[in-house]
């Protein structure tokens, strides 16, 4: 690195960074919006504009891409800690359709808990800014920035229902093992800039594969990738790292359990990938291992575990760890079609989860929402129509073949099975065969089980909508499959792009 | 005749203190303020690693490293502080055992 001189600063070299730099001072502006309103009107309008503001980086960010700023200044944002490839425009389109959502499905919650605060949109906001941050990084500092302001948001957000324990207690073990594990992630990364002398991707990946001068260094860089692959392990709560999701999802509220299985898991597995497939791919042979173990281990906990359960919420925690581990049998193919695999499969997961909090969310019985599975007995009956809804999403989310969820599963075993890891893709459809049953136990409790109290209908609210948007879209995608198979593969070929620099092993 | 303190001197400190913080949240059952103080304790274990190599790579990034987990680190003790003050409203306690409304 150059020693410390006066450049002028060129404003230009933001450019690529618009979207973020316009999300960060529409937060801003939400906090003086919310402070100058009040009570009710406060939470109202920063919601609105929450909302807006984050359809109008989707706008800005596809500008950008038009105007194909990443090319005009190639420079990239900020010196190199920025890009913004296929593969970020990607992983944030499906960042902010989560926030949205989210956002949408939170009022209707809050104001029957009196808990409906203008901050809650702030943090949205600004957990979302982070994670933009996240998948643009191209340097461990901007990584780093990013991913703590994305958990700090996520923190709070946790233990936004002040006045209920079991939610501060999630935002206590929440916050805990989180800063764990960014502690362990950052003892990593300064073991990884000593190694190497230099904090950037692209530094890293030409250093690491031109091979290391001797073996302190190499037994230096191992432990840094070890401590780096837990902490997003434990981001995207891959087993053993797992142990905070069902305890921090249940006690959460709804909406907040919406948004953090939604737009942060996305936002670190695709962290993950960028990492292993740039900074640490001369690493390839060593952090291939390691995830086979973990997606093996994910996916078995995740399916064995979530058959016990009776808490739904806690339910979809164990399937959303499942879900992960699917995924990252993709990431262990170690090829383009896996990358590709993985972000088919994230478009779909995160349409299914989505939709499966919705339909809970449009739910009362005995005039609070459902809580345990039990709570759903009868909903055939009373609402045939949520039910259906359900019926729908839970196929889906088993894999059953004309529905989305299947595809996603078929990709990630199919590229995994041309990658040579045939076994791995063996027992992930093992695995999902297991994981078929508590998607079924929720339908047969839904159509064939008797409560003494049904489930019933709130009073219209955009839960329903969202619920039946997703029910439909778990119908409709798996025709237009072919576009958002096209699109993953040019946001998958964007990551690979370091390939022809860096010579693998 | 006393060698020069070089870079495995403060290598060596940092990653004791590293080992005795991520070991202070584990083995501690008492208080979780405690926790608090083993999470600002790893991360400035970290600070010294970076500061370290910044000067014996002669290469400024490890110091600006160092400056942004400064801030974070404040920032996170700041809501670390926040989420146990709304724990013990809620559960008048803050020992480590009394996390146990949600198991499984």
């Amino acid at each position: 690195m150059t020693p410390f001189n006066m450049m002028p600063f060129d404003w230009f070299a933001v450019a690529p960074a618009l979207p973020e730099v316009f999300l960060a001072c529409a937060a801003m502006g939400l906090l003086i919006v919310g402070v100058f309103s009040r009570g009710e009107v406060a939470s109202r309008s920063v919601g609105g504009l929450a909302l807006v503001s984050l359809v109008v980086t989707y706008v800005i960010m596809h500008a950008a891409k038009v105007a194909d700023f990443q090319q005009a200044f190639p420079k990239g944002a900020v010196g190199f800690m920025f890009v913004a490839d296929e593969f970020a425009f990607y992983a944030k389109g499906l960042i902010l359709a989560a926030g949205v959502f989210s956002i949408l499905l939170t009022p209707d919650f809050m104001n029957r808990n009196s808990i409906n605060k203008f901050e809650y949109y702030v943090l949205i906001t600004l957990a979302t800014l982070g994670m933009m941050i996240m998948v643009s990084a191209n340097d461990l500092l901007a990584m780093y920035v990013g991913m703590e302001l994305m958990s700090f948001c996520l923190y709070i957000l946790a233990a936004f229902w002040r006045d209920n324990l079991k939610s501060s207690e999630a935002g206590l073990k929440y916050f805990v093992l989180g800063s764990l594990a960014s502690g362990l992630m950052l003892y990593g990364m300064s073991l990884l800039y000593g190694m190497t002398g230099d904090t950037s991707f692209d530094g890293i990946g030409i250093l690491l594969g031109n091979g290391l001068p001797n073996i302190e260094h190499s037994v230096a860089i191992t432990v840094a990738l070890v401590l780096m692959i837990v902490a997003m392990a434990f981001k995207v709560s891959a087993v053993p790292f797992h142990m905070w999701t069902p305890d921090v999802y249940e006690g959460a509220p709804t909406p907040v359990t919406v948004f953090m299985a939604t737009a942060p898991k996305a936002a670190a597995m695709l962290l993950m990938m960028r990492v292993l497939y740039q900074p640490l791919l001369a690493l390839e042979d060593q952090w291939m291992q390691m995830l086979t173990v973990l997606s093996l281990l994910t996916m078995g906990i995740g399916s064995l575990l979530a058959i016990v359960q009776t808490n739904i919420k806690r339910l979809l925690a164990y399937s959303s760890i499942g879900n992960v581990g699917f995924m990252l049998v993709g990431v262990v193919a170690g090829t383009e079609d896996g990358v590709q695999g993985v972000l088919v499969y994230l478009a779909i997961y995160l349409t299914m989860t989505i939709g499966l909090f919705a339909v809970l969310l449009s739910l009362r019985r005995k005039n609070v929402f459902v809580e345990t599975i039990d709570d759903l007995a009868g909903l055939a009956r009373t609402a045939p129509g949520a039910a259906f809804a359900m019926m729908l999403i839970t196929f889906s989310l088993a894999g059953v073949p004309p529905l989305v969820g299947f595809f996603g599963k078929f990709y990630v075993f199919s590229a995994a099975i041309a990658a040579g890891q045939t076994w791995l893709a063996i027992s992930g459809v093992l695995f999902s065969v297991i994981a078929a049953y508590y998607c079924l136990r929720i339908v047969k409790v839904m159509y064939f089980d008797e409560g003494k109290f049904r489930p019933e209908l709130n009073q219209p609210s955009n839960a329903q909508w969202i619920a039946v948007l997703a029910a439909a879209g778990v119908l409709v995608m798996s025709v237009f499959i072919d576009v958002l198979d096209h699109t993953a593969g040019r946001a998958a070929s964007s990551l690979f792009r370091l390939e022809h620099t860096v010579a693998r092993h | 005749m006393l060698s020069t303190v070089g870079l495995t001197h403060y290598l060596v400190v940092a990653a004791v203190l590293f080992t005795l913080g991520v070991l202070g949240i584990f083995i501690n059952r008492k208080n979780i303020i405690l926790v608090l103080m083993c999470i600002e304790m790893m991360l400035l274990a970290v600070n010294i690693n970076m500061v370290s190599f910044s000067a014996f790579l002669h290469d400024l990034a490890g110091q600006v490293f160092t400056f942004f987990i400064l801030t974070v680190a404040a920032a996170e003790v700041a809501i670390g502080l926040a989420i146990v003050t709304v724990f013990f409203r809620n559960r008048g306690s803050i020992e480590v055992d009394d996390t146990n409304m949600m198991k499984g």
